[in-house]
Parts: C-alpha cells; structure tokens; sequence
C-alpha cells in the first residue's frame, strides 16, 4: 500500500512525485515522511479531514516555500532544482480566494497569463478557447467582485488553466459553496481534465466528490494512511465503500459529509 | 499498478522533450509589463490614493513652508547659487516624502496581497522570484515618479522653477530613490505578518526618516542645533537620496549621496530577496493558510 521509494529511477515521470516529504512548524509537525504520486492522466483525489496537512503540502508543492526534507517533482522536474520547469507546468487553484476584485475579469485572467510570459492577444485566444459555450464569457469585463463565489471559483479555475499545465492542484476548491456551485466545479474541471488531458491532484474531505475511476490518496495527521485507486483502497480496507475505508483509516467516526451524495454522483 | 501506468504514458512523456524549457527574453518582458500594468490599474483605481499622495507634499509646500520661510533664513548651500526660497530647499524633500510614502504604500499592498492570498499568485509564477519582486518594486516606483512629476508640474506654479534640464536629469536620481525606498519597504513586509503590525511600521520608519533628515533644513543649521541630531541624519539613508534628488534638479551630481544610495538599494533589495526566498525566507518559517 505504501508508495515505492525507488519511484524516480523509472524513466516515465508521474505528473507529481511527492517523496518522504516531512515539514514542521516549529515544535510541531505538519507532514511526517509523505509520499505519492499522481500518474499522468490520473485524477487523483487528496483526501484527508481537516488539518491533515493538506494545505501544508500545497504550500510546498506550489513553491511558497521550500521542501527541505524530501523531494517533490513535477513531470519529473524537481522543483527545488529546477524550479522554473516544474512550475511552469502547474496550475493552481488555492482554497483561499486569490482574485483581485478589483480588476476585471479579463484583467485578471491576462495578468494571470502575463506571470507566465504569455501575451494579451495569445491570453484572450485562450480565453476563448476555454470558456466556449460558458456564460461567464460574456461577463470577461465585469469587475471579479460582482461575481458570486462560485463563479469566483470557476474564474479561478480558467485561470489554473490558461498556461496549459500539465498538473493542476486544486485545494478543497468547493469548501464554503453551495451544493449546486459545487456540482458544477467539480463537473466542470473534469470536462477540463478530459479536453485538455491534465492529471489532477484534487484535496478534499468531501468523499462524494470522488469518482470509482478516480485515484485516491489518504492522509491522515501528516502521514500517507493509504493509495490506490478507490477499489483498492476500499478492498484493502474490507470496506463497502470507500466512505467506510476513509472512516476506518482515519479512525473518524463519520467525516464531514453533506447528506445530498446522490445528486452529485 | 504504478508501474503499468507508467508504461503506458511514456508516449506522453517523449513529447516533454521537445516542450521549450526555460523563458524567452520576451516572455521576461511580458511578465514585468504585467505585474506594472497592474500597479498601475491599482493606482488608478484607487483616485483617493492618488489624491492624498499629492495633497500631502501639496499641502507642506502652500502652508508648511509659506509659515516657516519666516523663520528659517536658508544661506546659500550647494547647489543653489543664490539666495532662495524655503519653498524652493523644501521641494527635494517633499519629493522625497513622495517616493517615501509610495514606497512604503507598495510594500503595505504587499502584506494586504499576502493576506488575502494574491501574493500566492505571484510568487507561483514559474519566472525566478527575484525577478518576480524586482517586477513588483519597478510597478511601485513607476507609480511614485507619476506622482512626482505631477507634483512638480503644480510646485512649478508656487515659484519652485529649476531649469527645464532639470526635471530630466531628476529622473535617475528619482528612479534610484524609488527603488532604495521601495526596496526598504519590501524587506519590512517580509518582516510583518499583519496588516495591523505594519501601521505601526509606518509611524516608526516613515516619520523618524523624513525629520532627521536634510528634507526640511539643511543640515548646517541642524549641527548648529544638536551634533546629535546632525549624526543622525547622516546615518539616515534618506538625506541622501534626497539630497542625491536636490542636486540632480539642478544639474549637479553628488557622488557621495549617490554611492549611499546606491549601496543601500543593493543591501536592503538583497535583504528583501532572501526574505522572500523560498528555502530561507522569513515567510517560510511563518505558518499558512
């Protein structure tokens, strides 16, 4: 059940390789030898309840500081060497909302595009190409704070895509939305996932948001509790589902779980 | 089960090799043309900044220094050469105030960004992060020497007429102030965490180097006064950026203000830098989100 170490010494890199990741705040420790990975075209979700470390670990997959035991690599870039490759390749969608309110849509979108060396005209084709058919093209000019919050989320998620990454993060990307707002982000990045062919690391503590094709990752308390895909954890476990295996793993007598599970299905 | 995988992609993974690595001069452009036109739109958007940024000198220049002409007999000091008007020893120090204040201003938006979670998207762009900072730093001197030279052109109208060549050979002079200033304000908002710890920054940096500097009197009369005092200023960055500032209006350089500046820019950017760098960073020993 545990990932395999020699995970980099094979010549195909995986969309995201975390390897005996550790990282503490002082005294306390936040990810305790974490490893995994996101193979290609996977969508692999990250589950863990609350304070399992989840942020901790996008923290330092995205860079905002450094991973100082352990290695992370992005298609099969390191990120503490090669820092430029590995990120260029990402997309990022934080829990928090990082839109400025003030700019327009549009303007946000292309400075987006911008901190990654892509021109106006190159950025508003790309635009296009990724809110075809969407509503929210026809709002690109109205300032983000007229946006409800899960439009806010869906911009944010255009926005992960805009430099065509290769991995996409997403951290509990439906966390204070409505159940409707969040059926449509989750189906929306996996209609993303598929037209573009990305491989997703999705955290959440929400297991209706998973699929039974989908990859699952447990962490639990700072540790890598369990990874496979949905019916192997949930074999592995004895389980009837995976809800129950995540139960058993985490030792948590029911995770946080709104009670509509069918409707999103 | 991995190692299928694995196989399986590695059709995928023979087109990584041909993907370009590393960025284009032009992307770099691209880049910094982004983070500024952003200040920028910031500024504009925010007229009650722009307002107050040019009301404050303003007001020294009509009222502070109209009352205090008075009082101060200003002897003739390099690099005027004759007998001038306080109004005209004030406007290098205001327009040091100007730079001061913006710079500062910038470095608040700093922590503001890194509050609500837009600094992330900045420092997850995949350019090098001292570029990314050095970006920033130019948006916000840009944004300053906007103010400057509207400020300038009002004075101009309050008698405060230096030669026209002037107003050009300020602009290095007021480039290299902007970015000690704004460097300075950088390497502050690593240090703070909140937005709330920072206004007291302000009172704490902002006010001690603008008085205990050359903006408002020259610094013989502050000898006279205190010997202390005068040591003070000496040590104080900021007289000489503005004094770097007064000569540059009239067409001197002042070499020695010019190497201070010059040598702080470098020491508090390079400070700021490792502040923000990842690995050794005081933001990474702070807890997020």
């Amino acid at each position: 059940m545990a990932p395999s170490a020699d995970v980099s010494k094979r010549s195909a890199p995986f969309a995201l390789d975390v390897d005996g990741v550790s990282h503490s705040y002082g005294a306390r420790k936040a990810l305790d030898d974490v490893s995994f990975t996101v193979p290609q075209g996977s969508f692999t979700a990250l589950l863990g309840p609350n304070g399992a470390g989840k942020s901790t670990l996008f923290s330092l997959i995205t860079r905002l500081f450094n991973t100082r035991s352990g290695e992370i690599r992005i298609l099969g870039f390191p990120l503490r060497q090669k820092p430029t490759e590995a990120l260029r390749r990402l997309g990022v969608v934080f829990q928090a909302r990082t839109l400025d309110l003030d700019l327009s849509i549009r303007q946000n979108l292309t400075y987006h595009a911008a901190l990654h060396g892509i021109g106006r005209k190159a950025a508003e084709q790309r635009i296009g190409e990724i809110l075809k058919n969407s509503e929210l093209s026809e709002r690109l000019s109205e300032k983000a704070r007229n946006l409800s919050g899960g439009q806010l989320r869906r911009i944010e998620i255009v926005r992960a895509f805009m430099h065509r990454p290769r991995l996409i993060l997403l951290d509990e990307p439906t966390t204070g939305l409505d159940i409707k707002s969040r059926a449509e982000i989750v189906s929306e990045v996996r209609r993303l996932v598929e037209e573009e062919n990305v491989s997703v690391l999705w955290a959440t503590h929400l297991i209706d948001e998973i699929d039974a094709s989908d990859r699952v990752v447990v962490l639990h308390r700072g540790t890598v509790l369990a990874e496979g895909s949905v019916e192997d954890v949930t074999e592995a476990e004895n389980a009837e589902s995976i809800h129950e295996a995540f139960t058993r793993l985490t030792g948590l007598a029911r995770p946080d779980q709104p009670k509509q599970v069918e409707t999103l299905a | 089960m991995s190692e299928a995988v694995s196989t399986e992609r590695s059709a995928t993974n023979k087109a990584l090799d041909n993907e370009p690595s590393g960025f284009s001069g032009k992307a770099y452009a691209i880049c910094a043309g982004g983070i500024i036109w952003r200040e920028a739109l910031r500024f504009l958007h925010q007229r009650e900044r722009f307002v107050s940024a040019l009301v404050r000198p303003l007001l020294w220049l009509f009222i502070f220094a109209a009352g205090f002409r008075q009082v101060l007999g200003v002897s003739i000091v390099p690099p005027y050469q004759t007998y001038i008007l306080y109004e005209v020893y004030i406007t290098p120090g205001l327009i040091g105030m100007i730079l001061l204040f913006n710079g500062m201003q910038s470095s608040l938006s700093m922590v503001y960004d890194r509050e609500t979670g837009t600094m992330k998207t900045l420092l997850v762009s995949p350019l090098p992060r001292w570029y990314l900072l050095v970006s920033k730093l130019a948006a916000g001197v840009a944004v300053g020497i906007l103010q400057v030279y509207v400020f300038l052109a009002i004075a101009w109208f309050w008698d405060v007429q230096p030669n026209w060549i002037g107003y050009l050979y300020v602009l290095p002079a007021l480039i290299l102030t902007g970015l000690m200033l704004g460097s300075l304000g950088m390497l502050l908002s690593s240090l703070v965490q909140q937005l709330e710890n920072f206004a007291g920054i302000m009172n704490f940096v902002i006010f001690p180097m603008y008085f205990a500097s050359s903006a408002l009197y020259p610094l013989w009369r502050v000898q006279e006064s205190s010997p202390l005092l005068h040591t003070i200023c000496l040590f104080n960055p900021f007289t000489h950026a503005v004094e770097l500032v007064r000569f540059a209006l009239y067409q001197q350089f002042n070499l020695e203000a010019f190497l201070i500046v010059i040598g702080c820019t470098v020491f508090f950017l390079g400070a700021a830098i490792i502040a923000y760098d990842p690995a050794r960073g005081t933001i990474a020993r702070k807890k997020q989100g």
